[in-house]
């Protein structure tokens, strides 16, 4: 149900992108994804096709890049990357005043966009 | 070609929480967007917050549900104004439901909103609506990990509210591991260890709040 009015959004906004630069289809949309999003690649590849079909979007390629999550230990200064459920503790210095750096970016970055049509 | 684009994927609905907030700002409204799990007690806060509001205070609620009248019922039995939407399924309150709420609420007569999303500790936090606060209702018997395991709606709060804080010795509630949690991805929100039941903290919350609220009306 999510990941439906994600995708509708994705696919809106760059559908206005393409048009504001008079293209006539987008081959590729590359998405920024932190770890804090909520977003399942899958799922949204899943509603992407219908969605898209009949617009400039149709058969385009979605790439998602995950943004990193950077947890800082406040006890040992070290910082380290992780994914959710978080840690509870530093893996370095055992330290449980941990901090969340980030991950929840959640934006289109670019497309890829040509001025022939779909069978051109 | 590669054309940079930037841009957030959920503007659309950004752009229309924009429109919501400018007219509660208008209407002088503060609106408190109140996230929760499924029962964690989110109807049980606001009516609790809205029996304590100095009389000169008129709140208002928008409840959000899959279904059903129930919440929208108890909140009208109290004589307060309140709206219903029914996401039909849906897991979260968007902008465009939020603006449709407010077209049915008597605005010149309120001063507070009390947005109550779909029980739901995921996408809620990330649709914005347009409200001032985002506050996040957990509740003990969920249990203590709750932060880790939903790090995103923690992130998002403004204030966090531990409900139903009498049961805490029942469940073995770890609080130190809890606030550990929250901390690791919000350091500044305040947690509120409350009980709706006995009223217990409800005092230091309501305060909170209306420092919140009073520092907004000032500003209008």
């Amino acid at each position: 149900m999510h990941e439906l009015a994600v995708t509708q959004g994705i696919l809106q906004t760059a559908l206005d992108a393409a048009e504001r630069c008079g293209a006539r289809r987008i081959t590729t949309i590359q998405l920024v994804v932190g770890e804090l999003s909520s977003i399942v690649d899958d799922s949204v590849q899943f509603y992407f096709a219908p969605l898209s079909r009949g617009t400039l979007a149709e058969n385009a390629t979605l790439q998602f890049r995950r943004a990193p999550l950077n947890v800082h230990c406040l006890d040992c200064q070290e910082i380290f990357s992780a994914r959710a459920p978080l840690p509870f503790e530093c893996p370095h210095c055992g330290g449980v005043s941990l901090r969340v750096e980030g991950g929840r970016d959640f934006y289109i970055e670019s497309i890829e966009v040509t001025d022939e049509a779909a069978g051109d | 070609m590669k054309l940079p684009v930037i841009e957030n994927i959920l503007n659309a609905n950004d752009k229309i929480a924009q429109e919501n907030r400018a007219l509660l700002d208008r209407a002088k409204i503060f609106a408190v967007n109140v996230m929760a799990s499924p029962g964690a007690g989110k109807t049980s806060v606001i009516l609790q917050t809205a029996q304590r509001l100095p009389p000169q205070l008129c709140p208002g609620v928008i409840e959000g549900d899959l279904a059903s009248r129930l919440d929208a019922d108890a909140v009208a039995a109290r004589g307060i104004p309140v709206v219903q939407i029914n996401t039909g399924g849906g897991c979260h309150l968007d902008a465009p439901m939020l603006r449709a709420g407010l077209a049915q609420l008597p605005l010149a007569e309120l001063d507070l909103l009390f947005i109550e999303n779909v029980g739901n500790l995921v996408c809620p936090a990330n649709f914005a609506l347009g409200a001032h606060l985002a506050l996040v209702v957990a509740s003990v018997p969920e249990g203590h990990d709750k932060p880790y395991k939903y790090p995103g709606m923690f992130a998002a709060a403004d204030a966090v509210l531990l409900n139903k804080f009498d049961l805490q010795r029942v469940f073995d509630f770890d609080v130190e591991f809890f606030k550990r949690g929250l901390r690791m991805v919000n350091p500044h929100a305040p947690l509120f260890c409350v009980s709706c039941k006995t009223g217990a903290g409800m005092a230091e919350w309501r305060a909170w709040l209306l420092e919140k609220q009073n520092a907004f009306a000032r500003q209008e």
